[in-house]
């Protein structure tokens, strides 16, 4: 095979590894901030594209100026589930691992029924946006304008995420939530509050993540599910409640995934991932770096 | 719960198991006279399923309850029994009695080999990792020509017989089938949980480090508990192939049995006897009803009230749906 297209490969799934730690990293927040593991996650970024693809067709603007609102739309969805759902789940005194894994799980079956339901199984997908089906031509590498603006959001993403939580006051309650719950109540800080927030924050990300996916992705109800797993594997990957983590795992993801089609058929394109992931893990089982 | 075990006298403690099991062969008794009473074919194959997947629950149970270890990639052991059993039935002619052994051996074998490495994961880690390695276990049968890829194995027609293990005109020999597994796994759990292996199991489930520091037991005490559970999901999986007749990746392998292995159990109530039979005997027929008045082209309605159903039961009653019946202080499943 020529340079060229080994060097497509490489940058295709750079840019799809860089779309993975976005989708990712809301996952890996919550899960870092309250040992949670959401399992509706992929629901979550499925709404999201739903709702970008619905706000497009009501108000016939470009995607790329409806993220926000969909980011903050989700926002709420995040506050809410926690408030409705986890804060209870959390109170379980009996078996509390399982339980905040099936009432995820429950939202999450609910989430595609009500998908299916008001937006029928129907593949959909955004056409004629700003973005859609234009190539950059790098030199004979081609790529597509949609991939590397998900690219660049991704990266903003992570350079506002790293300075949220080391130079707020709300990162500095998050990360001192994180490290001992019981003592920050002691110095004024709710921690309902933060969790609150916490979820509202990790919605947001996966609602970026729906967004820009929106834009070259088809949307139906099950595609939460294509990209929750890589999701879950990308955090156990990078070490759950690693931020640095869920990025560079994603690239990594990313990259082994395009790899992978070089040598074995498209069908098993996952398989590369994730072995290299079992592997990993079987090493270092709390993830590349993860806590333990 | 041990204390007042201990308090109590070897006794009490006989008559209450042989209690245990006096209700126990009276519920299967009562379970047997089912197929007298009903002739409906669906609601028949609804009962079987049911059966079947509180066979596959209480299995699940063993290790996913008893033992603490949250696999969510069970249905690689359902589908290891299902391609088992298939092969070598359509392929070689062995009747699926031998099939459903050996797919048992071979799930065993695996999970023994699986466990090694992965019962080093803790919490979260271990069920990612279970759901990965079932979802790799359905990514290559997916495209292994020999076992017919993404086609799947069709069993031939033959007429109705035990040996083959086909039944077209009356259900009622798959009934006896399901309800047989179910009594089986029954009975080994029973038999198990009062055993040391009981004890250690659950001793893992309460404060694995403390129980670490009794070493080497603990590990081996999950990865028996990995093996018997496998073993009985490759055989309900078997089972499930002769049932259907025709099996695919995704119809046996799919990430969705791993969670109809798990919900009865959680619903039901976890490291109990009767937790997963009563989780099951909700879960399926609600699962199958629904399916059948409500997801009528994919309207989703059906998922939305399974969905809505398992969020609210995990919400208000962690301990499962036993605990409404049995007060906690008794319940061994809610103390331990």
């Amino acid at each position: 095979m020529t340079t060229q297209a080994f060097l497509q490969v490489i940058a295709s799934g750079l840019l799809m590894g860089l779309i993975y730690a976005l989708i990712a990293v809301g996952l890996s927040l919550i899960f870092g901030l309250m040992d949670v593991v959401n399992f509706a996650h992929g629901e979550f970024l499925m709404l999201a594209m739903y709702a970008t693809f619905g706000l497009v067709f009501m108000t016939a603007l470009d995607p790329v100026v409806l993220a926000p609102l969909v980011v903050a739309l989700m926002f709420v969805l995040g506050v809410a589930v926690y408030a409705g759902i986890i804060r209870y789940a959390m109170r379980a005194k009996a078996n509390p691992g399982m339980v905040q894994i099936f009432a995820t799980f429950g939202l999450a079956l609910l989430i595609q029924g009500l998908a299916q339901y008001f937006f029928t199984p129907d593949y959909r997908n955004i056409a004629n946006t700003w973005l859609g089906g234009r190539t950059l031509n790098l030199g004979g590498v081609f790529l597509p304008w949609p991939q590397i603006f998900g690219g660049a959001v991704s990266l903003a993403v992570f350079g506002g995420l790293f300075w949220l939580i080391t130079r707020t006051d709300f990162g500095k309650a998050l990360e001192a939530t994180r490290e001992d719950q019981g003592a920050v109540a002691l110095v004024g800080i709710d921690r309902n509050r933060v969790f609150a927030l916490g979820w509202g924050l990790g919605a947001a990300l996966v609602g970026v993540a729906g967004a820009v996916l929106a834009i070259f992705y088809y949307i139906h109800p099950q595609v939460g599910g294509t990209f929750a797993l890589i999701a879950y594997v990308t955090v156990a990957l990078g070490g759950f409640g690693s931020i640095f983590g869920a990025l560079v795992a994603g690239v990594i993801v990313g990259l082994v995934e395009a790899l992978t089609t070089l040598i074995l058929p498209a069908s098993l394109k996952s398989v590369g991932v994730y072995s290299l992931y079992l592997l990993v893990l079987f090493v270092r089982p709390s993830g590349l770096f993860g806590r333990l | 719960m041990t204390q007042s075990a201990a308090a109590s006298s070897m006794t009490s403690f006989v008559s209450s198991r042989r209690r245990q099991l006096v209700v126990a062969v009276v519920v299967f008794a009562l379970i047997a006279l089912v197929p007298r009473l009903v002739s409906d074919v669906y609601l028949m194959n609804v009962l079987i399923l049911t059966l079947l997947f509180a066979a596959l629950s209480q299995s699940w149970n063993l290790l996913g309850g008893y033992c603490g270890q949250v696999s969510l990639g069970h249905a690689l052991y359902f589908g290891i029994g299902a391609y088992a059993t298939s092969l070598l039935y359509v392929k070689f002619g062995i009747t699926p009695w031998g099939g459903l052994l050996a797919g048992g051996i071979i799930a065993a074998a695996i999970a023994l080999a699986l466990g090694y490495p992965s019962f080093r994961l803790k919490g979260h880690y271990f069920s990612i990792a279970t759901i990965v390695i079932a979802e790799i276990g359905l990514l290559l049968f997916h495209n292994w020509d020999y076992a017919g890829a993404a086609l799947g194995i069709q069993w031939p027609f033959t007429p109705d017989s035990w040996w083959t293990l086909q039944f077209a005109r009356d259900k009622a020999p798959y009934f006896y089938f399901a309800l047989g597994l179910f009594a089986v796994t029954w009975l080994v759990t029973f038999a198990i949980v009062e055993s040391k292996w009981g004890y250690w199991w659950r001793a893992v489930k309460d404060n694995a480090e403390a129980a670490e520091s009794l070493g080497v037991t603990i590990f081996h005490s999950k990865m028996a508990a990995a093996a018997i559970s496998a073993f009985f999901t490759a055989v309900g999986g078997g089972f499930y192939a002769a049932f259907v007749s025709y099996i695919d990746p995704d119809s046996v392998m799919h990430f969705r049995f791993s969670l109809l292995m798990a919900l009865p159990a959680v619903l039901g109530g976890v490291g109990s006897l009767w937790g997963p039979a009563i989780g099951a005997l909700i879960l399926i027929p609600l699962a199958e009803l629904t399916r059948s008045y409500l997801g009528g082209a994919g309207s989703g309605l059906d998922l939305v009230i399974y969905g809505g159903l398992i969020m609210i039961v995990s919400l208000t009653r962690p301990e499962g749906i036993l605990s409404i019946i049995k007060p906690p202080a008794a319940s061994r499943g809610a103390a331990t």
